[in-house]
């Protein structure tokens, strides 16, 4: 019997969709470390130089040009929108409606200058505010201290201004309310989330704007203004609705221009641009080119300016913006400053030095925190930067000593500022490097090896029961093969033939296992044409139509926000077309078709209706209705505005009403212990819970232990703060101790059940009457041979003595001592193992999570079972009577089991995104927080894929459930019933989970082909998600919907394919107990 | 194949098909403010009892269901009365369905009895008028092999299209169009009946089309 190879191949298949997933992140999650260092006055970069300047009071840095700012930002002003071309003259919608920046430009060249401002992708509106603040480069994920918010870790310019006391007013975008709360001095905020809503921001501005500048209360003014952007997302930049939307900024800006006075700096910026559909996301030319008009009362500029005004940065506004409202450099900037702003010789080097100082101090600090940029560009950027300085104080202290002509020491000068110049277009430009370039290349090569996976998963799933390849070309040839190019590219990579990344060579190594692998697996089957039942294919099934809905909906935003509800509705839909299928092909009814008219009217049903028909339809109902009830955990995402969270998502601590909060403890304490007695009753139905096998004592005895110190830790942690101070001390030691206590517990309960997972109850009596003759097999006993001949055998003689015992009644059974060995849960000893392992987990699970939400794992499970149910009356009323298709687990139950862990996601409160994630089950039996990052990582994990984890541990059910509900009644049922004498009798009794014994290959298959299907489904949703993330980069929502979509899925499969392993692994671990039990018996048993 | 029997059925069908597009035609005449999508509850009102007033001026002439012969005035009402119960309970059993596969408990509970009571019509008006109240046929009817005239045939269609419709129609609503047809149960009831109507339509030439597949047992 082939046991290792199932996991086996099931951990690389894993493998290599780990693999993929690694190298499209590495091509598409753009990635970086926050850093938490604050720049301040009294620490400037360095404070040996510019002596200069200190004499000034509120001297910061370098001195300070503007007391005050306005900064406006048109959200998507395009440097085509902003640029004013009069010899243009057919306009285009969008051309020509910002005049007054032109005339201000032609009329005061001094005084006011557009740029073309050139966005870093992704630009998408956050992550451009947060560049234009903090002077960084954001990604997708700037991993800082805290997850649960969108609020800017870094230093900021906001914060640096309301540090240095200034009184920063806010209006317009909402986001900002996110990134800086309660940052602002005065704040009008208004909604941003409605694209279609052109209007509602930029009125809310202008009826702010005027009086708040007039008034005098304020220092820094910044407007951020939708209109444009919106206007561009409804109906593109060619458009009337855009030309009157410009015109309507046009008449802003010069009506703002009239309110403003000498001392205050206008500013006025696009965070990005847009396409010529009006999207903006990614890094094309027309995303990436905004606009920026400086302009103030006094001259800005020199005079020796150019025409046409090179690029700026976006970035480079940052420190320009310090320098000229004299506050420090946010820590973290990667801004040059804009040369023009700054025009004698001397100020601009000092000026650039410092900028310089600040950049390479920041190089320094990240440098030592994160390892992702490169070092040798460090070091040269590192080299450059300590010339340049030396050369620099050199130049200066010549200066001082004015002992060589001026003209001599400015073109020096000006030579340094072109190497500072070149230093941070550098710096820049490294960082760029390593965090904001997706990497098609890759995306494409990780989307192709995902499919190459999901392909692979589905050959074999699909290979239906009688899967003959061996292993040794199914696992041994494709790992060799992977192995050796991993060999050859370590070498290359060794001698540096080649240039690639880690992440790369995994992807090619796994492309070469398998393509080796496909080659194989056609050379084998090719050789062989079984003929296949049409019905298990997945293309001619309604699972397939269930899938493709399910993975097209992962490409719409809104299908993703509102996946809580679709999911479910799919699979009762699923459930319902299976059921209503199985009636269409007359499996309910056999009728027995009337040959007189008369009687066609009133066609009979055959009693096997009558029960069945009402008892699927009772469980579809069930699991709808269950379905539906657990919509009630629901949470909420930002993208659903009048999604009211659930209250239950809420722990009982923060409950003010005593009299709900006891009735919901009792709540959470009463389903938690119908659990455990569900099982406990389970059990004892299909006779496990006699055995006196350890695990039993466990089920018997630990779990209601579990369940007190769960009931417990509730009770102590929803109490209230007020008790007594003597017993505070007493209180956190027992929050400690509790969790801990039943982790250890559920751990002792995992070993036992890797020890010894047989639950069989034994009982020997003695008789001479039964008859003993189990037909030997030829064989050397206790070998393998004999076990698959004899064990059958033995499992049907102790049914037939059970059930002639049990028949006899109870008046002779003192007279006959039946001499048979009686074992009771024989027949299911592979579901109990698994059953009890679940509920194990499902505890501890539930534990991580806020009691409220008891309910809904009751609720989860209760829902699996059903499916559970539903499957095997399906699979048994379709099965042939030797029952060799229950060995392969149809698709529709494999895809329905998927469906319900996805709905258990979103039913036990989580979204995918990452503010819901509940962080604090991470110190669960960790009140203090915790030493290093391993143990809440794991914890927040658990609770977040608690579902997955249940669903992809419990698949091998899906293949063990319809043996254990089988019926002697059913059996009988089929027409084919064998008919010759000595068989009826063996036919009559349930063989159960023992049939899987009896044909151990077919076992081995069927959970291989099982644990394939599983990694299939689930790997097609991954596909789709990875696919919409690529595709749909520019979209809207990518950062806010498809990326984290993405990653959930992507982590969700990775809990999920291990869970599968180690289930599958835990039933052959049973698999093996059992042969062991078997041999035990056979040799200790006198025959 | 029965010629004569089909083309009977293709002019029912025509009628069924008329009586929906009445619905829509027939009510602006008398009442001032209606509209498909503003006073929906009103359309399915109509649309449900023109769908099944049709339903039974054809059960009264085409007499699809020969068990209808020669019956007695008290079992015509005991049948009459039958058929009620069974349409009400209908209506009762699609609510819960509806519901349960995600319809708001309660709120717009009259849109969705509304619903639900147009599916009655699309789906049990037809099956009572074509199978009489009989729920063993029904379930005959809705098997492989159970079908046994044309009129089962195009009942098993139009089930089906209706079915399919709803079921269809319930897909636009999470997306963020902001559409007035997007609206609960807008898009599921114009789902339905354009599934109905389609099925209407396409029933007859399918079943021509398979003419040569279809051999009835009885009959
Ligand atoms: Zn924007
Ligand atoms: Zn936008």
């Amino acid at each position: 019997m082939k046991r290792l190879p199932v996991v086996l191949f099931l951990a690389w298949v894993s493998l290599l969709f780990y693999s993929s997933i690694w190298l499209f992140i590495s091509g598409f999650l753009l990635m970086r470390i926050e850093l938490n260092n604050q720049s301040s006055c009294a620490e400037p970069p360095s404070s040996a130089a510019y002596k200069g300047f200190q004499q000034q009071q509120d001297y910061c840095w370098f001195p300070h040009k503007f007391e005050k700012a306005v900064i406006v930002i048109i959200d998507a002003l395009k440097h085509d929108f902003a640029k004013y071309d009069p010899a243009n003259t057919n306009p285009k919608q969008f051309q020509n409606k910002l005049e007054i920046i032109h005339r201000l430009t032609q009329s005061h060249p001094k005084h006011a200058r557009l740029y073309p401002f050139q966005a870093d992708p992704p630009t998408t509106t956050m992550q451009r505010i947060k560049g234009m603040t903090t002077g960084s480069l954001p990604t997708f994920v700037d991993v800082g201290s805290n997850f649960a918010s969108y609020a800017i870790q870094e230093d900021n310019l906001i914060h640096q201004l309301v540090h240095n006391g200034k009184k920063v007013v806010f209006m317009g975008d909402d986001t900002w309310d996110g990134l800086f709360p309660q940052k602002f001095h005065k704040s009008y905020f208004f909604p941003s989330f409605n694209v279609k809503d052109l209007h509602t921001v930029d009125d809310g501005i202008l009826r702010h704007l005027y009086p708040t500048m007039d008034g005098d209360d304020w220092d820094i003014v910044i407007a951020h203004f939708l209109g444009v952007d919106h206007c561009g997302h409804k109906h593109g930049p060619d458009h009337p609705e855009t030309a009157k939307k410009l015109a309507q900024m046009n008449d802003m800006l010069s009506s703002l221009i009239e309110h403003l006075d000498d001392q205050t700096l206008l500013v006025v910026a696009g965070d990005h641009g847009m396409t010529d559909t009006g999207d903006h996301g990614g890094d094309s030319e027309k995303e990436v080119n905004a606009a920026l008009f400086l302009y103030s009362k006094t001259p800005l500029f020199g005079n020796e300016l150019e025409k046409d005004p090179e690029a700026v940065p976006q970035v480079n506004l940052v420190p320009s913006l310090a320098f000229l409202l004299g506050i420090p450099i946010p820590y973290s900037n990667l801004g040059a400053i804009i040369e023009d702003l700054f025009y004698s010789t001397h100020t601009k080097a000092s000026a650039y030095q410092i900028n310089a100082l600040q950049v390479d101090r920041f190089l320094h600090s990240y440098s030592l925190a994160a390892g992702d940029l490169p070092a040798e560009k460090l070091k040269h950027l590192k080299d450059l930067f300590s010339s340049v300085t030396e050369e620099y104080e050199h130049v200066i202290s010549m200066w001082s000593q004015s002992s060589e002509s001026e003209s001599h020491l400015e073109s020096q000068l000006l030579k340094l500022i072109h190497r500072y110049q070149q230093y941070l277009v550098q710096a820049r430009a490294m960082c760029m490097e390593s965090w904001a370039r997706f990497h098609p290349v890759r995306m494409i090569a990780a989307c192709s090896i995902l499919s190459l996976c999901c392909l692979l998963c589905y050959l074999v799933g699909e290979a239906g029961p009688c899967l003959k390849v061996s292993y040794k070309h199914l696992l041994g040839y494709p790992i060799f093969w992977s192995l050796s190019a991993a060999l050859v590219f370590g070498l290359e990579l060794w001698t540096s033939i080649v240039d690639l990344d880690t992440a790369s060579i995994f992807g090619l190594v796994s492309l070469a296992s398998q393509l080796c692998f496909l080659y194989y697996f056609r050379k084998q089957s090719s050789r062989k044409n079984r003929p296949h039942s049409r019905s298990n294919f997945l293309l001619f099934s309604i699972s397939s139509i269930m899938l493709f809905f399910r993975c097209c909906s992962l490409f719409s935003d809104s299908f993703v926000v509102a996946e809580g509800e679709v999911a479910p509705f799919l699979l009762i839909s699923l459930l319902t077309m299976t059921v209503a299928k199985l009636h269409w092909d007359g499996r309910l009814t056999l009728l027995t078709l009337p040959s007189l008219g008369s009687e066609s009217l009133k066609p009979s049903l055959s009693p096997s209706y009558k029960k069945e028909c009402p008892r699927l339809l009772g469980l579809l109902a069930g699991l709808t209705f269950c379905a539906r009830l657990s919509g009630i955990f629901h949470s909420c995402r930002e993208e659903t505005p009048n999604c009211q969270p659930s209250t239950f998502l809420t722990p009982l601590s923060s409950v003010q009403d005593p009299q709900i909060k006891n009735l919901s403890y009792i709540g959470c304490v009463v389903s938690l212990g119908i659990i455990v007695y569900l099982l406990r009753k389970w059990l004892q139905h299909y006779g496990n819970l006699n055995s006196s096998s350890p695990i039993v004592l466990y089920v018997r005895w630990a779990f209601p232990l579990i369940t007190l110190g769960i009931s417990c830790y509730w009770a102590l942690s929803s109490g209230a703060d007020d008790s007594l101070t003597r017993l505070h001390d007493l209180k956190k030691l027992a929050l400690v101790v509790f969790p801990r206590v039943i982790y250890a517990l559920a751990g002792l309960g995992l070993l036992l059940m890797i020890c010894n997972p047989v639950t069989v109850y034994m009982k020997r009596t003695w008789d001479s009457e039964a008859d003993n003759t189990v037909t030997t097999y030829c064989a050397a006993p206790g070998s393998e041979a004999e076990l698959l001949h004899v064990i059958p055998q033995i499992y049907r003689k102790m049914q037939r003595n059970l059930k002639n015992r049990l028949q006899q009644g109870m008046e002779d059974k003192e007279e006959k001592k039946t001499a048979a060995v009686e074992a009771y849960g024989l027949g299911s000893v592979y579901s109990a193992a698994m059953v009890v392992t679940l509920t194990l987990l499902a505890l501890i699970l539930l534990m991580l999570h806020s009691e409220r939400l008891t309910p809904s794992f009751f609720i989860l499970l209760v829902e699996a079972i059903i499916i559970l149910y539903i499957h095997s009356h399906v699979s048994n009323l379709y099965s042939a009577p030797n029952g060799l298709e229950l060995f392969s687990v149809p698709w529709y139950a494999v895809t329905a089991w998927a469906l319900a862990g996805t709905q258990g996601f979103y039913t036990t409160g989580h979204q995918p995104v990452f503010p819901a994630i509940h962080w604090n089950s991470a110190f669960v039996g960790f009140q203090d927080g915790h030493d290093n990052n391993i143990i809440p990582a794991i914890l927040v994990a658990a609770n977040t894929f608690s579902s997955h984890i249940l669903f992809s541990a419990g698949s091998s059910l899906l293949l063990l459930w319809p043996f254990l509900c089988e019926t002697p009644t059913i059996r009988r049922k089929k027409p084919k019933a064998e008919q010759r004498e000595g068989k009826v009798e063996e036919d009559d009794t349930p063989m159960m989970e023992m049939r899987l014994r009896e044909n151990p290959d077919k076992f081995s298959v069927g959970l291989l082909q099982l644990g394939a299907k599983f990694l299939f489904i689930q790997g097609v949703q991954l596909l789709s998600c990875v696919c919409a993330a690529m595709i749909l980069r520019r979209h809207l929502m990518v950062w806010k919907v498809f990326a984290p979509k993405f990653l959930f899925e992507a982590l969700g499969f990775t809990v999920s394919s291990i869970f599968l392993c180690l289930g599958i692994a835990l039933v052959l671990r049973v698999d093996c107990a059992v042969s062991k039990w078997f041999k035990n018996l056979i040799l200790h048993h006198p025959r | 194949m029965d010629e004569t029997e089909l083309r009977r059925m293709s002019v029912g069908h025509g009628f069924g098909v008329l009586a929906v597009v009445l619905s829509l035609c027939i009510p602006p005449l008398f009442l001032d403010d209606f509209s498909l999508l503003g006073t929906h509850v009103m359309w399915l009102c109509v649309c449900s009892a023109f769908v099944i007033a049709v339903n039974i001026i054809l059960l009264l002439t085409l007499k699809p269901n020969p068990s209808y012969k020669r019956t007695s005035f008290g079992s015509k009402v005991n049948k009459f009365s039958k058929s009620c119960i069974y349409f009400f309970i209908s209506c009762l059993v699609f609510h819960a369905v509806v519901f349960l596969y995600g319809a708001p408990l309660l709120e717009s509970v009259p849109e969705t009895f509304m619903f639900s009571v147009l599916l009655s019509s699309f789906i049990t008006s037809r099956c009572l008028f074509i199978l009489g109240p009989n729920f063993h046929a029904w379930v005959r009817v809705f098997s492989r092999d159970g079908a046994m005239c044309v009129w089962d045939h195009s009942l098993q269609i139009t089930t089906l299209g209706s079915v399919l419709g709803a079921w269809f129609g319930a897909f636009p609503i999470p997306l963020d169009w902001e559409r007035p047809w997007q609206v609960w149960p807008i898009s599921c009831s114009l789902g339905a009946t354009m599934g109905y109507a389609a099925g209407l339509l396409f029933g007859p030439l399918w079943i021509y089309w398979n003419r040569k597949k279809l051999t009835y047992k009885n009959r």
